[in-house]
């Protein structure tokens, strides 16, 4: 039902009103006297060298990749997990065979990490 | 369900807006930015239609998983922000017009010539899609009738883990 996720659009909109409420507040109340040094990136650090937009290398394309293949491989799992409790209520033959099922599709995709892994491609130089 | 029809239109209004968004910032990120803003309210807008799974996964893989893909990329090509929009001539909106009325004519003959019909055949009440949009449904059909279509989503992975590494290692003389 809806009504079940109102408490969630609740939570939402209180995280919202606070986050703005404390953006607006800090700006409203808060002394602004700004000089030289203040403006800088790193107050009392470093001055900084370039450009923040530099080209990053594409080692870090690759671990965001193996990211979302195991990502999806989780939302696949998270149903198994729900349902489990049925498959057991089922029977025997039920539940060997989603475990089959789930252990053929994790195995085929730890294949991906093994060449991963094999190839060098986490590690870093 | 007043309460219903207020959280649609607002989540509603937030996608709109934030696709517009995505079309016209001028800097990469802010496009990005927007564009997880609008598949916030889009996983909003599932749960408003009671599906709660998709909705969760919205947010877990889209503005989640696919969003920092997005940003690497960003970073990866190291996009600067576009530079001001020209004038746009007569001819992008005249070709606009023409492909909204090319469209529209397709819709028409589709719809009148296949007998495809825009009401649902059956009206999909609270409770079915309440119960079809669990994980527990989707579930206790995924790992039985639809084991193989998994098999074949788990290669498909595979090949886009190996296809990553494959380019990522390739070395350039």
């Amino acid at each position: 039902m809806f009504a079940d996720f109102i408490p969630l659009f609740v939570i939402i909109a209180i995280a919202l009103g606070l986050a703005l409420t404390l953006l607006a507040a800090a700006s409203w109340i808060g002394p602004k006297r700004p000089n030289k040094i203040k403006r800088t990136p790193y107050e009392s650090g470093m001055d900084p060298i370039g450009s923040a937009r530099e080209r990053y290398s594409v080692k870090f394309y690759l671990v965001a990749m193996i990211f979302i293949v195991f990502d999806v491989e989780v939302v696949f799992m998270y149903p198994w997990a729900v349902s489990f409790h049925d498959f057991i209520d089922a029977g025997l033959v039920a539940t060997v065979g989603v475990m089959t099922v789930v252990g053929l599709f994790v195995g085929i995709l730890t294949l991906g990490l093994v060449y991963d892994i094999k190839k060098g491609g986490l590690e870093f130089d | 369900m007043a309460l219903a029809s207020v959280t649609f239109f607002a989540l509603a209004l937030i996608a709109i807006a934030s696709a517009v968004g995505v079309l016209i910032a001028r800097s990469p990120i802010y496009s990005a930015l927007s564009l997880v803003l609008n598949l916030l309210s889009v996983a909003g807008l599932y749960l408003t239609m009671n599906a709660s799974f998709i909705g969760v996964i919205q947010i877990l893989v889209y503005a989640g998983a696919i969003m920092v893909l997005v940003l690497f990329v960003i970073m990866l090509l190291n996009l600067d922000a576009l530079p001001s929009p020209r004038s746009i001539g007569w001819g992008p909106i005249l070709g606009f017009v023409l492909g909204i009325g090319l469209l529209a004519q397709l819709l028409y003959v589709m719809l009148t010539s296949f007998g495809i019909s825009l009401e649902a055949a059956e009206p999909v009440t609270t409770a079915m899609a309440v119960e079809n949009g669990s994980a527990n449904t989707l579930g206790q059909i995924l790992f039985t009738e639809y084991a193989l279509h998994l098999q074949v989503a788990a290669i498909l992975l595979l090949a886009a883990t190996v296809g990553a590494v494959m380019l990522a290692q390739r070395r350039f003389a």
